[in-house]
């Protein structure tokens, strides 16, 4: 009982009663980003050592050979990959503002105005947390259909806008802003959109930070819109050509493989960057994610 | 006049999320469960025919009761709490150390999900391959383990073994970050408070303190791995390159949902079994809410 001094959460510095959780993390973390390792090793293997027996993990004679196929290729259809790369950017751009944008208003105003339905709008948002697009994979092909954005550049952008998580997330940061501050700032005159624009934008940075990076991955990684609501190839994304690189039937499976590791890498690398850059704002938002 | 501004900047403000969310999650779910009644082939009019997608599904599809329905239960009852269980665990050990080496090794284990299943499936068909130029195949012949080449992908008796696999290894998500971030932010004065009550080991400690204290991002977590558990459907037939998945055994609600609604066109029938996933995933989702909700 004595001995016992309870855990150091958040400790400053090493000691050595943290060797354990060491000797515990390091080798499962290692374990988890041994595929990531080997998708960036994978993309610099020379075409040989990508068909090497007994396979390597590690390449050896490393190129830039995959990467320099991959801009140069154009599919069957006469599409170059720098159209798939050029669509995906522009629509994860268009994407991730505007869902920025639209759940830190709608956040804001649950947050902190009086209206009815207030909390029926915030409750069915929860339970759209456990929406599952796959579910509604049929009716949502119908109704994009229906609204006419069939085969075109906004079925990439539209469905995509409402996410609930993002919503969830910067809602329930603001609900932390004090409304003093508001009420202070209302009395100074301040308009709504003024209020938004200068007290609450800046004061939920982080929750932004936390929603872009999530609406990042969703849309950078999204290969469904382009094969379900897209038959135009001209309008289809880097994530969908991607899938199209190593499939089998295609005949080409030996070039395929090369340039299907340097694009899986290409799709990768953005979402380390990001995260990496944003990682200390999602975890302060993340301390406010409590469902309540 | 002022009341009047505020409630016009207020639908300013609503109004973009809630068309969105109204049109792109709210219309298909009801359009779900309104073609969950009806006899729908994409190409005539759907005609109503009141319970017998689901009179089917539960009577007449042999496939959905012998193989998608246990496999998804399996599925997800050893994917959903492993994955949540190990969150968790990460999560408190990763907050026992320091910030410089805690957030390299949080940004690795968080890494596996920010990759897509597409760029994923890649490396894993690649490691599990079925000729000998497999990765794993290749070191077990090495080893001396096997002789011949095992079909990882194509056999039955691995193929659930590999998704569950795959699906753990990628299950690190939101609900990770919101609990390593629960754990870091607990009061530490709640905990002296604790020693002085007589808390004697850390198991005491984690039961009495650390899960009471983080119930919101327990719940949090909860929610995300019962949704991540039930949307990872579609790794079955990304790793078996098949719909079905070979001799069904890899088979879950999302993929026979996939079968048919796009490869047979029996949408309304696809509708049914989609108004389905959608209730087990609230189910769950509720059984979660008991657990870690709060006690009104």
């Amino acid at each position: 009982m004595a001995s016992f001094h309870g855990t150091r959460i958040n400790p400053d510095k090493f000691h050595r009663s943290q060797l354990k959780f060491y000797l515990f993390l390091i080798p499962l973390a290692s374990f988890m980003a041994m595929p990531i390792i080997y998708i960036i090793f994978h993309a610099f293997k020379p075409i040989d050592e990508l068909f090497a027996y007994p396979p390597r993990f590690f390449v050896q004679k490393p190129t830039f050979q995959n990467f320099i196929d991959l801009v140069n290729n154009t599919n069957a259809t006469g599409v170059p990959m720098s159209r798939y790369l050029f669509n995906s950017i522009v629509i994860t751009v268009a994407v991730v503002l505007l869902t920025v944008l639209i759940s830190t208003m709608a956040g804001y105003v649950l947050s902190k105005k009086q209206f009815k339905l207030k909390k029926t709008m915030f409750e069915i948002n929860t339970l759209a947390l456990m929406f599952v697009p796959a579910a509604v994979a049929i009716p949502r092909y119908l109704l994009i259909d229906e609204v006419g954005l069939l085969d075109t550049f906004w079925a990439h952008i539209f469905p995509l806008l409402a996410m609930p998580v993002g919503l969830f997330l910067v809602k329930q940061f603001i609900d932390q802003i004090p409304n003093e501050l508001i009420e202070a700032a209302q009395i100074d005159g301040a308009s709504d959109y003024r209020i938004f624009l200068q007290i609450i934008i800046p004061l939920v940075k982080p929750a932004i930070a936390t929603i872009a990076i999530l609406s990042f991955q969703m849309v950078w990684n999204n290969a469904e819109t382009s094969t379900l609501y897209v038959d135009n190839e001209n309008l289809k994304t880097f994530a969908f050509y991607m899938s199209t690189l190593a499939v089998q039937s295609e005949g080409n499976t030996v070039a395929g493989q090369g340039m299907a590791a340097a694009a899986a890498l290409i799709m990768f690398i953005p979402n380390l960057i990001i995260f990496m850059i944003l990682q200390s704002k999602v975890m302060n938002t993340m301390a406010h994610s409590g469902i309540k | 006049m002022a009341n009047n501004k505020q409630h016009l900047s207020t639908t300013v403000f609503l109004a973009p999320y809630y068309i969105m969310f109204f049109t792109f999650i709210i219309l298909p779910v009801a359009a779900a469960v309104a073609l969950s009644f009806t006899y729908f082939n994409a190409i005539e009019m759907p005609t109503f025919i009141g319970l017998a997608n689901y009179v089917n599904v539960i009577t007449q599809d042999g496939v959905f009761m012998r193989y998608v329905l246990p496999n998804t239960l399996t599925f997800a009852f050893i994917v959903g709490p492993g994955g949540y269980i190990l969150s968790f665990l990460l999560a408190w050990m990763l907050a026992q150390i320091s910030k410089v080496p805690r957030t390299i090794l949080a940004l690795i284990i968080y890494s596996p999900s920010m990759t897509a299943g597409i760029a994923m499936a890649v490396v894993w068909k690649i490691i599990f391959s079925g000729d000998q130029v497999g990765y794993l195949n290749n070191m077990l012949i090495t080893l001396g383990v096997i002789l011949e080449p095992i079909q990882f992908l194509q056999s039955p008796e691995h193929l659930m073994t590999i998704m569950i696999l795959v699906t753990l290894w990628g299950s690190m998500g939101v609900g990770f970050l919101a609990m390593l971030s629960g754990v870091l932010n607990i009061n530490k004065e709640i905990y002296e408070a604790g020693y002085i009550d007589g808390i004697s080991n850390r198991f005491q400690e984690i039961i009495y303190i650390t899960i009471p204290s983080m119930k919101p991002q327990m719940l949090f977590g909860a929610v995300m791995a019962v949704v991540g558990t039930f949307q990872a459907g579609a790794i079955g037939v990304e790793l078996s390159g098949a719909n079905p998945t070979p001799q069904y055994s890899g088979q879950l609600m999302v993929n026979h949902l996939e079968d048919f609604g796009f490869i047979r066109y029996e949408m309304g029938y696809a509708a049914a079994i989609s108004v389905l996933l959608l209730l087990f995933i609230y189910l769950f989702s509720k059984i979660a809410w008991r657990l870690f909700g709060e006690k009104d």
